[in-house]
């Protein structure tokens, strides 16, 4: 069943244009570069009479956040954006929001930190607050930005998972680039996610107490409980994803492969990259050489024993990292990833760790065959000589 | 005003809270909520009230209650009060819901006032109350922009070179007013009926409105429990805390004080201000009484009275 029209937008006004689909009650947030435009996009929408949504346009990220949960609280659908600074200005709130249960959809248009300032993309933002509580999906281009944020609030707001869920998209890449965008009918978007159902919420003739202090006795059992959750909300991606395909005829699961039958390695990246991963995957393909392309959408809850089941057979990796973790042994990812495979017995998988592209610096099809090549060799030899590198570096 | 007869007998806070005996802000939380009209929401920001209402499974507030952190009370009551709009606009609620921030002085004066600033500005239709204990008490004593002049705190201590807390308090209602918003009062948990009227004021003003209750702290101005209320009423009386109101432009001195206590009669009864009977510093209680007289003819002044 699908019902389809296609509208040339960036990932950014796709980004509200979904929100707006998804007829949000409030959204609250502040212009940063580059997620600017998805401000400026939902004023728009609110200043014709578009959507029926009260905006918030707050004095602080922080202050976004904080009346995000608050709205979140009253039963309301909510939706809100930021980048780099303005997610580390959130940090705080964003273990609040995940804490207090609070199913709010925000997309994060990925950028660098400062100092020294830059607004150009890397993973950085995110992955600073990577063990926040949140679920969390990156996105390859406009297109799944729009997919994403569309199932993020069926999945965000199951009452089994009901937990925040941030829709990453790569900054200027995809948050500014224009593309042909696939778009569902109002009515379809309607049909896949009805109304909110609020399962808790601030409610005068049953009244609760959110956010209480709580001491050794119980603080423990809460967090566990959000841990479940994440697991639980595993699960319902699976689901939420098999029933987008009937309305989208797109398919999309925690990851994407490419390449992967009779590969023997393969490289691990997330975001607008893997497109190009696989540009050079099948220009190696033609010469002979086997690559796979491992993109993962989801991030968190982490889909290890997916990834273990792709890679089972193969002999290397290459993890792609767009972020630093100053003094750690490898990048998150790439740590990720290695914790999976132990987690499975498969120390015998070499893993290598790529670190590219900070502050927006681009990653060459070059630099990426060197990389394909590197990853053949460990395949070969089984020896990993350098577990860390910097892609695309002046020495 | 109101009267002791038309207060509610309903206790919307309490029993069940762990404020300390003779505490302030437990006084000043129970009359708030003895104004409330109907349906509401309170959110709280980080702090004695807070941590001492909420401990875990157990609950002293009859309304729903939300605690998020310690800086964003304004922030977060602008996301309930946004959400309850947008809900009854979609026909999803049917009745009106206020919504109380409710924030000490720290959370207001210092680390809150941006949110609180911002909320103010965007004109959201909630009522923000602070009540005042003159410093970080739940940290242990901290002295906040609202801390007194000369008062020792653990971090403005009273040393033989600085005694106590140089600085003088910040105007929080000034600055509230100036965002250009119908109502604000002072109150003191002294003058319970002049405070629970304020509260219904503010609660029915359309948009926001912010009332600043002074509640002392035996534990953080080292004084006797029984006497807060005492100390409550002094602080009036030697017009060390003014009581006025601003209704859409015009101020009035709720409680006027033709003829003040010295303000020694208030300072001697705390701990926080012991030092300053030293005769070194003797010029320091001349400093505050003249502070006193000014800030209350300042006020005297905006209401109109000679
Ligand atoms: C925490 C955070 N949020 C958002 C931004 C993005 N940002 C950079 S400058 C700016 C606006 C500055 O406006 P103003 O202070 O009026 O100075 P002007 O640019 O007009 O000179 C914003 C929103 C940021 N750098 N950090």
């Amino acid at each position: 069943m699908e019902k389809m029209k296609v509208v040339g937008l960036s990932g950014d006004q796709i980004a509200a244009y979904a929100a707006k689909q998804c007829r949000v009650d409030v959204v609250s947030a502040y212009p940063i570069t580059p997620q600017t435009i998805i401000v400026e996009e939902y004023s728009n929408y609110v200043a014709n009479g578009e959507v029926d949504t009260e905006f918030i346009c707050v004095e602080s990220e922080h202050s976004a956040m904080s009346a995000c949960i608050g709205a979140s609280l009253t039963g309301a659908r909510v939706f809100t954006a930021t980048s780099s600074q303005g997610l580390a200005l959130m940090h705080e709130m964003l273990y609040i929001a995940s804490g207090l249960r609070c199913p709010i959809v925000m997309c994060v248009v990925n950028r660098a930190l400062s100092a020294p300032i830059n607004i150009h993309c890397d993973h950085s933002d995110m992955m600073g607050s990577r063990d926040c509580g949140w679920i969390q999906v990156f996105a390859e281009n406009a297109q799944e930005v729009y997919d994403w944020v569309i199932q993020a609030f069926k999945i965000a707001e199951d009452r089994e998972v009901l937990l925040p869920m941030a829709v990453n998209l790569d900054g200027f890449t995809i948050s500014h680039a224009l593309e042909d965008i696939r778009v569902l009918e109002d009515g379809a978007v309607d049909e896949f996610l009805p109304e909110r159902e609020a399962v808790y919420r601030l409610d005068p003739d049953n009244p609760i107490l959110v956010g209480p202090l709580v001491l050794p006795d119980y603080y423990f059992e809460f967090k566990v409980q959000q841990e479940e959750a994440m697991r639980k909300a595993a699960e319902k991606i699976g689901e939420v994803t098999r029933e987008y395909y009937e309305y989208s005829s797109r398919k999309y699961a925690p990851i994407d492969p490419f390449n992967v039958e009779g590969a023997n390695t393969a490289l691990i990246a997330m975001g607008s990259t893997a497109g190009m991963l696989r540009t050079v995957a099948r220009q190696l393909e033609r010469e002979g050489k086997r690559v796979a392309v491992i993109k993962l959408w989801l991030y968190r809850p982490f889909p290890g024993d997916e990834l273990i089941k792709l890679v089972e057979d193969m002999e290397s990796l290459i993890v792609l990292d767009r972020t630093l973790s100053f003094g750690a042994p490898v990048g998150p990812l790439c740590s990720d990833v290695i914790a999976a495979l132990y987690n499975a017995g498969r120390c015998d998988i070499r893993v290598a760790n790529a670190v590219y592209g900070l502050g927006g610096r681009d990653l060459t099809p070059a630099e990426v065959e060197e990389l394909s090549m590197k990853a053949l060799k460990m395949a070969e030899t089984k020896m990993v000589d350098k577990r860390m590198e910097f892609i695309g570096v002046r020495e | 005003m109101v009267t002791l007869r038309e207060l509610p007998v309903e206790e919307l806070f309490g029993p069940g809270h762990r404020l300390c005996a003779g505490c302030g802000p437990a006084i000043s939380m129970r009359m708030l909520t003895k104004a409330f009209r109907g349906p509401t929401v309170v959110t709280n920001a980080t702090g004695c009230v807070e941590v001492a209402s909420s401990i875990y499974p157990f609950n002293a507030w009859g309304v729903p209650w939300v605690h998020t952190a310690f800086e964003n009370a304004a922030a977060t009551a602008s996301g309930i009060e946004a959400g309850f709009k947008a809900l009854r606009r979609k026909g999803k609620l049917e009745r009106n819901v206020d919504v109380i921030a409710i924030g000490g002085d720290g959370g207001t004066f210092d680390i809150g006032i941006q949110a609180l600033s911002g909320a103010l500005e965007r004109g959201h239709d909630f009522v923000y109350l602070c009540y005042d204990n003159e410093a970080y008490m739940n940290t242990g004593i901290q002295r906040s922009g609202a801390t007194p002049h000369g008062a020792a705190t653990t971090t403005s201590p009273a040393g033989s070179k600085i005694p106590g807390k140089p600085e003088w308090k910040k105007d929080l209602i000034g600055i509230c007013i100036a965002h250009g918003i119908d109502y604000a009062a002072t109150a003191s948990i002294a003058y319970w009926n002049d405070y629970v009227t304020k509260v219904r004021k503010a609660i029915e003003v359309d948009g926001p409105a912010v009332v600043h209750v002074l509640a002392p702290c035996p534990l953080g101005w080292r004084s006797e429990p029984k006497d807060t209320i005492k100390i409550a009423k002094l602080a009036v009386q030697t017009r060390f805390f003014p009581i006025y109101e601003y209704d859409k432009g015009t101020y009035r001195l709720s409680i006027k004080v033709p003829n003040p206590k010295p303000v020694e009669e208030f300072l001697k009864l705390q701990g926080r201000f012991r030092h300053l009977f030293q005769p070194e510093f003797a010029d320091e209680i001349r400093k505050i009484q003249d502070y006193v007289d000014r800030n209350y003819e300042r006020i005297a002044k905006l209401s109109g009275e000679p």
